[in-house]
């Protein structure tokens, strides 16, 4: 990808202006470190946000006119289907970021976002058809959204899959970088032909989020839950590119002090 | 100077793709192979579904292009194994011209190999699967385009795993996703004809998806090839 990085040269940050920050954030270490001391703050922020969210969404927001108490499962099933598709996007600029400027960090965080992302679209998958139940009467629908959500799963899992297929770090960081990417071109492409596909199939007959639009009571505990999963993933992002950190960098000398200090203690 | 380099640019293009027409062309039955996969499974649908006319009649468009797609998958895999296996993909990674041209080259002769024959097979299938007869032109049309993409888009899918022992799975997981836009408008425009529609549009949106592989997919190859082919 030579010919990507020669592109991107004119806004190569240059070592010795201000853009000393941006290297810093490539080193492992620094990272290791600096993420160690944001960790607690946001777990705490994320805890808070979420709890707060939870027993808004689930025990005030008022019961919807049609589907009752049903409905209530919107609070974890949204958030979720949001940050699975901004997960792939995270996933994918943070390749794009390793190949054009080889920052070892940002490979790591791409390979801790995959597993992250596929997760969560299986808990929007999963709870979607748990919704669909009562209010569809079939646990699946080939509705649009469900369809591409499923195609997403499977751009997750394709990702992962050629993660662990190499046995090189290098080759397998940058490989799934670049079908991450191809992936990112792909993803409107998909949703719109899906959209196109089932509105050829079949009439909508029923909408559930074009319906008229949310009271203000059910809608400020959903976003409440949107930020707290925007704030949970940062969590699970940092802890896994953590891991991947002590993993990949096991070999150097501070991994090794750190691990006979935490033994020493 | 840009003459030469513009000769130098088609010289990588027109050599690969004689190349591995003529590779192609001394290994016969290989080549056969996805065509014969592609009658065979054919026959797996009667079989499994039901003889009965009028019921094949409308899954015909959309069982020709899943096995046409399968069908391409099946021939992904070979497109640069052969040539890593025998050092010949190095000599690709060094020429002094643009990695996708040679790349396009080789897709190019993939497609003729595969997707064409494919696609002048198609009429005997549906005729077998007792196709409506407006749907015959769109069928080809579709295939003929559709089958470009395919090829295009596998050609990531096979720089990506050209190293790996059992490649050849894991490429079909990488690239089926992405086929799945192609094989939507592919059955579309069949079922618009069939259906006695304007079955230009999705054929033209087929058209824009082959003309955007066509600029992509080679440069997205050639970077996934200079990362695997080197692992």
């Amino acid at each position: 990808m030579s010919w990507l990085s020669r592109l991107f040269s004119k806004w190569l940050p240059k070592e010795s202006s201000n853009w000393q920050w941006f290297y810093r954030l490539g080193s492992p270490r620094w990272f290791y470190q600096r993420s160690g001391q944001w960790l607690p703050w946001v777990s705490l922020a994320a805890l808070l946000v979420l709890a707060t969210g939870l027993v808004w969404g689930l025990a005030f927001a008022p019961e919807d006119a049609r589907q009752g108490n049903s409905f209530r499962i919107i609070y974890i099933h949204v958030p979720a289907a949001f940050l699975a598709q901004s997960g792939y996007f995270i996933m994918a600029i943070a390749g794009a970021i390793g190949l054009i400027w080889k920052m070892k960090i940002s490979y790591m965080v791409m390979k801790a976002a995959a597993p992250i992302g596929a997760a969560l679209t299986f808990i929007a998958l999963f709870t979607g058809a748990v919704w669909g139940k009562p209010t569809w009467g079939a646990y699946w629908v080939w509705d649009a959204r469900i369809t591409s959500m499923l195609i997403l799963l499977f751009l997750y899992a394709g990702v992962m899959a050629l993660q662990y297929a190499y046995h090189s770090v290098d080759a397998a960081s940058k490989a799934s970088a670049i079908l991450a990417l191809v992936g990112t071109v792909n993803i409107p492409i998909i949703n719109k032909s899906v959209d196109w596909w089932y509105t050829l199939h079949q009439p909508a007959t029923i909408k559930l989020t074009s319906a008229p639009s949310m009271h203000m009571d059910m809608f400020m505990p959903l976003l409440v839950m949107i930020v707290g999963f925007y704030l949970f993933y940062a969590v699970a992002l940092i802890l896994h590119t953590r891991n991947e950190i002590l993993r990949r960098e096991r070999k150097t000398s501070w991994v090794r002090e750190l691990a006979t200090a935490k033994a020493g203690s | 100077m840009t003459s030469h380099v513009a000769r130098k640019m088609d010289s990588g293009f027109a050599a690969w793709l004689r190349r591995d027409l003529l590779l192609a062309y001394r290994r016969r039955g290989e080549v056969a192979s996805p065509v014969i996969f592609f009658i065979m499974v054919s026959t797996l649908i009667p079989l499994g579904l039901t003889p009965e006319a009028a019921e094949l009649e409308k899954v015909a468009a959309g069982m020709i292009w899943v096995m046409a797609l399968l069908a391409t998958l099946l021939s992904m895999d070979a497109l640069f194994a052969s040539d890593y296996q025998d050092g010949s993909l190095e000599q690709m990674l060094i020429t002094p011209q643009l990695l996708p041209l040679p790349i396009l080259g080789k897709v190019t002769a993939h497609w003729l190999t595969t997707g064409l024959p494919l696609t002048l097979v198609s009429p005997v299938l549906g005729l077998m699967m007792s196709l409506p007869n407006a749907g015959y032109v769109p069928l080809v049309c579709s295939l003929a385009l559709g089958t470009a993409c395919l090829s295009l888009v596998g050609a990531v899918g096979a720089a990506l795993t050209v190293s790996l022992r059992k490649g050849g799975l894991l490429l079909s997981l990488l690239v089926m996703p992405l086929y799945m836009p192609v094989i939507i408008f592919g059955t579309a425009t069949v079922s618009y004809a069939v259906d006695g529609l304007n079955w230009l549009p999705p054929l033209a949106i087929l058209g824009a998806m082959f003309a955007a592989s066509v600029a992509l997919c080679p440069l997205a190859a050639a970077g996934a090839l200079r990362v695997t082919a080197s692992n």
